[in-house]
């Protein structure tokens, strides 16, 4: 339960409430391995922790990245930590994308503004074992062009040969040339056999409710979509009782979660 | 000498001496005394400490001491604190943070000793409260050090309940009121015309150690038969049951039940329920710093599923309405927990309706879904 010292060693803006942050241990402890998909406490001095996804390579063990949405006291501090800063960090914790069972599968990642960054490991997994899956894709929605994160990385996967990459917006200026609307109707589009397919999805709790039921509609099972909830969390580790989500504790079974075990829970207000 | 199994008997004048034998042995004793009209857990030294010719009335949101027509030590049921204070109290310091003027930080846990207490006074449903929260707190993957440490130390000396509350359902969930296993050393009180005497049982080694220093008789068949016919009265008077077969199917088969409704339009949200349930342990941290920035703790407290907060996600709550409070601790209680933790979150104390300060009482409730369940 207590935190290790990590210096913040690069920092970048990725949108106008949204850094990435990288990390070295400062104390002697080693780097930290971690699965796709698993987050870690991050705590800012002073001000508290919050439950942050690990969204860099998991091929290489440093630095740990962090993508963080600045939405409230914590992870508006966290945020502002520049390099050279301290912040502390537990974990990794919490389920992993099936990175493992991805072979022979069409990968389909499906992401929503902020909801990229727990799933750029998977992507970045899925993209060092391409020739093993059937299909890589990728289906990005944000609110505006400017809310799109990694658009460095997002303008090579564009012309990335392994990857087919389509993106919309909820709105745009003139500049914009792609899709405008929901992420979800992106689906309606795409070639798939849903046999085959395996989604992971993570985004606005409504976009992933909305994803999961465009994706079944096209034929998908629904154990072979997988979701990353999102509670609040104090512990990480079962105790505080706060991430529960029906049966589940997200820090233990979750984030990332089976739409076929979750699905009645999640069509219920307010659980 | 006491062996486990083999009961035995301790007159009321011997019973300090079982106090001291057990306080010899370095625990910090700890029993039910009366502060503010209520028997609360507390420092106790001598018999003199305990609730002596009390006994309690309990109904939904009532409770009253009244003066019995004997000098019973343990004439009572369960007041509003529970074992869980002890254990699990209500704020705890985790650790300390300190930074220097380069900005390297230091974290440093702040676990403290291994308080030795001994728990004078548990009762059967108690023993069950204190298992569950075993569950919750060190049975995972992550053992809380600060429950670990105080609850491998504690001596439980468990009492056979001899009275039945008028809020108690123990016998409808199974955890009472006898004690069962768990304890180092179970008694029941037994005043039988002009002799009060104790039943005693070790189950434990430590247990039997202390009883071994106290002056004691073996115990005959009568004795202990007026023993049991003693603890079958609390069975009996009881004020409250509740069905609990098949209790986690119906209520995930009845989270939109108009029930629900019903009971929001009563419930405050005060959390008092969470407070004084001897299994609920959810918490919420909070970080403070010293005026010039230099330490940082962090401490742990007691929260409450019925509070805004603890739900809240950027955005707002997941639970804004006092309804889907209601149904998540209910719920929680009776069913999820039984797939989180593989047993009922409830054992039937009743201290969430006692201290229910609109008298909302979750037998009354569970009744209701079941007359009118959706399937």
């Amino acid at each position: 339960m207590t935190p290790r010292p990590w210096r913040v060693t690069g920092r970048r803006r990725e949108t106008a409430d949204s850094w990435t942050l990288d990390l070295e241990p400062a104390d002697d402890g080693a780097p930290m391995s971690f699965l796709p998909g698993q987050f870690n406490m991050i705590y800012a001095f002073g001000i508290g922790e919050a439950p942050i996804s690990i969204s860099g390579d998991p091929g290489a063990d440093r630095p740990l990245v962090h993508t963080v949405r600045d939405v409230g006291a914590v992870s508006a501090a966290i945020c502002r930590a520049a390099p050279g800063e301290v912040l502390g960090v537990r974990g990794p914790y919490g389920s992993a994308w099936p990175v493992a069972a991805l072979g022979g599968r069409h990968v389909l990642i499906v992401a929503g503004g902020v909801g990229l960054a727990p799933l750029r490991p998977a992507l970045r997994a899925a993209l060092e074992r391409r020739r093993e899956l059937a299909g890589l894709t990728l289906l990005l929605g944000g609110r505006t062009p400017a809310d799109l994160l990694f658009r460095d990385e997002l303008e090579e996967l564009g012309a990335d040969p392994r990857l087919e990459l389509a993106i919309s917006v909820d709105s745009a200026g003139s500049g914009w040339r792609g899709h405008v609307g929901v992420v979800t109707t992106l689906i309606d589009d795409l070639d798939l056999d849903p046999a085959r397919a395996t989604a992971l999805l993570c985004g606005p709790e409504v976009m992933m409710r909305f994803a999961a039921q465009a994706l079944i509609g096209r034929g998908m099972d629904r154990g072979d979509i997988y979701l990353s909830m999102e509670r609040n969390m104090k512990c990480a580790v079962t105790q505080c009782g706060r991430c529960q989500l029906g049966p589940a504790f997200v820090c233990r079974e979750g984030a990332v979660m089976r739409y076929c075990d979750i699905e009645r829970v999640l069509g219920l207000r307010e659980v | 000498m006491a062996v486990e199994g083999v009961a035995t008997t301790i007159e009321r004048g011997a019973f300090d001496g079982l106090l001291t034998a057990i306080a010899r042995s370095g625990y910090e004793l700890i029993g039910p005394t009366i502060r503010d009209g209520a028997i609360v857990y507390d420092e106790i030294a001598t018999s003199a400490d305990l609730p002596i010719g009390w006994t309690d009335e309990q109904d939904g949101g009532s409770y009253r001491l009244r003066r019995r027509d004997d000098e019973a030590l343990f004439g009572y049921a369960v007041g509003p604190q529970s074992w869980k204070r002890f254990l699990h109290p209500p704020e705890v310091t985790l650790w300390r943070a300190s930074r220097d003027g380069d900005g390297a930080m230091a974290i440093e846990s702040c676990e403290d000793g291994k308080p030795s207490y001994a728990f004078v006074g548990v009762r059967s449903c108690e023993l069950h409260a204190i298992a569950i929260q075993d569950r919750v707190m060190v049975g995972g993957e992550h053992p809380d050090p600060f429950y670990a440490a105080r609850r491998d130390g504690a001596l439980l000396v468990a009492v056979n309940c001899t009275v039945g509350g008028g809020t108690c359902f123990c016998v409808s969930m199974g955890t009472g009121p006898r004690a069962g296993p768990g304890f180092d050393i179970a008694l029941t009180e037994v005043i039988d015309g002009g002799r009060h005497y104790f039943l005693c049982e070790a189950g434990s080694e430590p247990g039997a150690a202390i009883l071994a220093a106290v002056e004691q008789a073996p115990a005959r068949a009568a004795e202990a038969a007026a023993a049991t016919a003693a603890i079958a009265v609390a069975a009996r008077h009881q004020g409250r049951s509740m069905e609990a077969d098949g209790i986690r199917e119906l209520l995930y088969d009845n989270y939109e039940h108009p029930r629900w409704d019903e009971v929001s339009e009563r419930c405050l949200t005060c959390g008092n329920c969470t407070m004084v349930c001897p299994t609920c342990f959810c918490t919420t941290v909070e970080d403070s710093t010293d005026l010039a920035g230099a330490e940082a703790d962090r401490t742990r407290r007691w929260d409450s599923c019925f509070t805004m907060d603890f739900s809240y996600v950027h955005g707002g709550s997941v639970r804004a309405s006092a309804r889907s409070r209601y149904r998540q601790w209910m719920t929680h209680k009776l069913a999820t927990w039984i797939d989180q933790f593989g047993t009922s979150g409830c054992v039937g104390c009743g201290r969430c309706i006692t201290w229910c300060p609109v008298a909302i009482d979750i037998t009354e409730e569970v009744a209701a879904i079941r007359a009118d369940a959706i399937d």
